[in-house]
């Protein structure tokens, strides 16, 4: 790994000169063989793969309107171009949106479309080679799909479905990514991305009901495989063992604790994380998601609530009812699937639950909106309900609370330079710049406000902040669970 | 018959035919592949209703693009707007009697092509002089802002400068359209301007051109927020079946 310097935060934004070729070395590991083959991938680069990659292109093309309709549309107008956090912390010109389009756009018009068949000079339109492909599988995993610059693109063209089309080609043609594909692997096989066993499962759980009790006196259970409850609980395997998402997962079971909710999490479906997702293979999937509705009928469940995990909400909320639904033998009166801050923010509504602010009063409380929730997904029966009821449960439990500023939240929050497949060392200097938007965002309330706690509702975002806060000099454990503020504040004592 | 004549009626006939058949195909393609996955940006309405609102204000107000580059919208959008008259205006060169909507836009019609230009010189300076704009440029980018001054610049001198014979034109455009040609006059500034606006219904359907329709088709924009309430089903997720049964039972 070359040593990298940490971009300076100044004062306030400012959008980088074009620094050519600034980021074309950083490149993530390659998937070997045994990464491949259980996806259904060949296991290294396939003959005459510039035509099998072509061929996929033209498939893609012909099965997703949104791929073709972004792939002709743009008129390279530049609003994008200062859009994406990985351009404002790199300057590299390959990572403006755009431009990131195009180095897939210049191949689907050299094959696919009269100008670039004639006058691929005029058009840029590029055969595809393996410089082309190079440039692919560097810059294709600089783009965390997190769809800031669809929200400010005038024909809402998304760079997400190109980088995913993209990845779904080099997976065709036999070059992976290994972080993606061998996490994939282990879903598949075990169940979660950690490959976490059942007994290890139950084991951790049980060491979580003893802590629980030890902290507060009370028994509160953390069910696994239990036929008959009322809920099942999908959430990202990282709640299980790592901090702080840890606290998010405790906070929830305090939640269903207090309101008197039965629930059961699944071996079989221990995972809300979907990384098919991220190398837009719609067979991977679908099959990831389709171990949740396995579960969810083995074990006759009632609900399906979802916890925190930002994509995974995204392929919930989106994509389940086409991926695995209908779900017409879940209980009608509730949305299915739904997000565990939904069930929080009805419980507090209704007054079901007790929250002692004071318990949080150390906390000054700002809230990173995750890409995949702000700009994939929705919570609640109103068009932006995903800003609302997260903000809404953070002020039920802390005293002091303030928002990043208004160009950095919402919809036009910047991810947290981590997600889309990219959370792994072997990015971690992409992931440093990366996160200098946010950054800078999150500087201002701390000198400001006096910030002192990050709050976020996705493992990604969560382990992200962890590894990069201390690169800008705050303290990793800045950043939490909105569920750990819940597990904080949350009075169990009321309810025997 | 001169032979100018001809040449000019067939050529118009062919770039009509190019513009109107290449764009209905291309939206035909468009309507008829399918969009597998829910992926509207937010915010995204959760009705047909809101989504109809959305892409009105979209396409006359450009939101998105205000929203994210004042400079860009601002010449975008005087351009498109100037675009708009300019092109009403010209229908007096195809109506017999002139509707009378249209006499009305003819003043505005005329300041429209000033402002046309200077939309135009405003975006094509900003892809000159802005590094990043700069940086994703291909020639066709240039050539197709040169393309566009350059049919402004010579409808203009012909109001301004070399006066055509307007009346005889319209006579050829009304005979054209009813495939009675008459003469057309041969006025250099005149066959110019009509020259590239051929070219331009030419590559309307193989450029970048084809953002108009395409913007209607973009499903980021187009699909309603309701993945929950209504199961979206298109292409290959159209062929997912379940079966309601635990594994193995």
């Amino acid at each position: 790994m070359a040593a990298f310097e940490t971009p300076p935060l100044g004062e306030y934004p400012v959008i980088p000169p074009l620094r050519q070729g600034a980021m074309a070395h950083s490149k993530p590991f390659v998937a070997k063989a045994d990464h491949q083959k259980p996806l259904g991938f060949p296991g290294e680069l396939v003959p005459e793969w510039e035509k099998v990659a072509v061929t996929r292109l033209g498939e893609l093309v012909s099965q997703s309107r949104g791929l073709q309709v972004f792939l002709d549309s743009c008129v390279k107008c530049g609003a994008c171009t200062d859009k994406c956090h990985y351009y404002l912390g790199t300057g590299d010109p390959k990572n403006m949106p755009v431009a990131r389009q195009d180095l897939l756009r210049s191949v689907y018009r050299r094959y696919y479309t009269f100008a670039g068949k004639h006058f691929p000079k005029l058009v840029g339109a590029r055969d595809m080679t393996k410089d082309v492909l190079d440039d692919w599988y560097a810059y294709f995993h600089q783009c965390s799909q997190c769809r800031r610059c669809s929200v400010f693109c005038p024909y809402g063209i998304d760079t997400a479905e190109i980088s995913m089309a993209a990845r779904d080609i080099m997976d065709s043609v036999g070059l992976g990514q290994k972080y993606s594909n061998e996490i994939i692997g282990k879903v598949h096989k075990i169940g979660n991305n950690l490959g976490l066993p059942g007994p290890a499962l139950r084991d951790t759980l049980d060491g979580l009901e003893e802590d629980v009790k030890e902290a507060t006196g009370v028994e509160v259970r953390f069910p696994l495989d239990e036929k008959g409850a009322e809920v099942l609980l999908i959430t990202p395997s990282a709640d299980f063992f790592a901090e702080p998402h840890i606290d998010g997962l405790i906070g929830y079971a305090k939640v269903f604790h207090a309101a008197g909710i039965s629930w059961t999490l699944s071996t079989h479906a221990s995972e809300a994380a979907n990384f098919s997702l991220f190398i837009g293979n719609h067979d991977n999937l679908q099959k990831v998601a389709g171990r949740i509705r396995e579960a969810a009928l083995e074990l006759g469940v009632k609900r399906i609530v979802v916890g925190e995990c930002g994509h995974a909400w995204r392929v919930a909320y989106s994509f389940w009812n086409t991926l695995i639904g209908p779900f017409d033998f879940l209980d009608p009166r509730y949305p299915a699937p739904q997000h565990i801050c939904e069930v929080t923010y009805d419980l507090i509504r209704r007054g079901a639950l007790t929250l002692d602010k004071s318990a949080n009063a150390d906390k000054v409380v700002t809230f990173h909106d995750s890409c995949n929730v702000s700009r994939g997904s929705r919570m609640g029966d109103v068009p932006g309900g995903q800003f609302l009821i997260p903000r809404e449960i953070i002020r039920a439990c802390v005293e002091r609370f303030v928002d990043m500023a208004p160009e950095t939240i919402g919809e036009a929050t910047f991810c947290c330079g981590g997600g889309g497949g990219l959370l792994t060392d072997d990015l971690v200097e992409l992931r440093v710049k990366g996160a200098l938007p946010r950054m800078q965002a999150l500087q201002q309330v701390v000198e400001e406000h006096g910030v002192n706690y990050l709050a976020a509702i996705c493992a990604i975002c969560k382990s992200q902040f962890t590894k990069v806060l201390p690169y800008y000099k705050h303290p990793m454990d800045m950043i939490g669970s909105v569920h750990g503020l819940v597990s904080n504040a949350i009075v169990l004592g009321s309810s025997k | 018959m001169s032979a100018l004549t001809v040449a000019y009626a067939l050529l118009f006939y062919a770039a009509t035919a190019i513009l109107v058949l290449g764009v209905l195909a291309r939206c035909w393609r468009y309507a008829r592949t399918p969009q597998p996955l829910k992926i509207p940006i937010p915010p995204a309405p959760t009705t047909r209703g809101g989504v109809a609102l959305r892409m009105l204000l979209e396409v006359t107000l450009f939101r998105q693009l205000f929203r994210s580059s004042k400079w860009t919208w601002l010449f975008g959008w005087m351009f498109h707007v100037a675009l708009l008259l300019v092109l009403l205006r010209h229908l007096r060169y195809f109506t017999e009697p002139v509707w009378f909507w249209v006499d009305l836009v003819q003043p505005f019609g005329l300041y429209a092509a000033f402002a046309m230009l200077a939309g135009l010189a405003g975006l094509w300076a900003r892809r000159l002089l802005v590094d990043r704009v700069r940086y994703i440029s291909s020639p066709s980018d240039h050539l197709m802002l040169a393309l566009l001054v350059a049919i402004a610049a010579s409808g203009l001198a012909m109001k301004y400068l070399v006066h055509t014979d307007v009346v005889a034109l319209k006579a050829f455009f009304l005979g054209l359209m009813v495939f009675d040609w008459r003469p057309l006059p041969a006025d250099p500034a005149l066959l110019v301007h009509l020259a590239l606006v051929a070219t331009l219904m030419i590559v309307f359907p193989v450029s970048k051109l084809l953002h108009a329709p395409g913007v209607f088709f973009s499903p980021s924009l187009n699909q309603v927020d309701d993945a929950r309430e209504r199961r979206h089903a298109a292409g290959w997720s159209a062929k997912i079946v379940h079966v309601n049964r635990a594994r193995g039972g």
